[in-house]
């Protein structure tokens, strides 16, 4: 099975969404909640990012019976430093990504832990795709 | 440490979750960065003590698997955030006391620090 779904930059109000639609899927599936609850901690730090920091994005997700493939990909600026950027503390998060509580520089080391396997690919001036694989 | 033990300590009053005062909180962490929340690996019975009260608290609750949640100094709960709590048959709690005021009385009473 593959999903897609729209995600617009800025918007707090919904930033969520998605991550909720697909946790609510894997359950009715009957996915492990350990398993669960890893994919989806690592795709709400995904899907934040996406509203914190670029325009707008696609998250496509593919459901499979052994595992899930996530890819989130966004039109924004881009990261210069991939390997700065991983680091636990480094943000460039605005006042108000900081007020919504976010914004401490822990998302992708946090995706890191909670996936399996992590791609981060970027393009300044263009965009970042993160791909999240979790085996069940 | 039951949900209504919590709610008489703090002056608290429960404003989402129905009958739930006989439920028990194991222990409780307290924030305002919900990316520091979002590292928690253990959520079994948590209760987050927080003063940041938008969508995104619960949200953050929500994608964590923690069901309770204690707002301080009387933040305002809005009528999306109940909403979303209900949705996913969350407890929400508010007090007027501080943060520290809160923790430190529960503290004292026996509810466990995360770590
Ligand atoms: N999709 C993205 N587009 C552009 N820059 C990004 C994107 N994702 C992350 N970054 C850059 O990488 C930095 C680190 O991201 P990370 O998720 O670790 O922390 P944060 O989002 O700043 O704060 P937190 O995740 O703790 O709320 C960001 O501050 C930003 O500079
Ligand atoms: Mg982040």
């Amino acid at each position: 099975m593959v999903f897609e779904y729209p995600v617009q930059g800025g918007d707090f109000t919904n930033a969520g969404t998605v991550s909720s639609k697909v946790k609510k899927m894997m359950r009715q599936l009957g996915v492990d909640a350990g398993v669960i609850k890893r994919t989806i901690v690592a795709l709400y730090e995904a899907e934040v990012n996406i509203v914190a920091h670029a325009y707008k994005g696609v998250i496509t997700v593919q459901l499979d019976s052994d595992k899930i493939y996530i890819k989130l990909d966004d039109e924004g600026p881009g990261i210069p430093d991939i390997n700065q950027a991983m680091q636990r503390g480094y943000s460039t998060a605005s006042p108000e990504v900081r007020e919504m509580g976010f914004g401490a520089g822990m998302g992708l080391p946090n995706i890191k832990a909670n996936s399996d396997v992590l791609e981060v690919h970027s393009v300044v001036g263009k965009g970042t795709t993160v791909e999240i694989t979790n085996n069940f | 440490m039951k949900i209504k033990e919590i709610i008489s300590l703090v002056e608290g009053t429960l404003v989402v979750g129905g009958d739930v005062e006989n439920e028990e909180v194991t222990n409780a962490f307290a924030s305002d960065l919900m990316s520091d929340v979002l590292t928690i690996k253990d959520t079994d019975s948590l209760m987050l003590i927080t003063g940041l009260a938008n969508t995104q608290t619960i949200r953050t609750c929500e994608m964590s698997d923690i069901q309770i949640v204690l707002f301080v100094r009387g933040k305002n709960i809005t009528d999306e955030m109940k909403e979303l709590a209900e949705e996913n048959g969350m407890v929400l709690i508010q007090t007027n006391y501080t943060l520290f005021r809160t923790s430190g009385i529960l503290y004292a009473h026996g509810l466990s620090p995360l770590y």
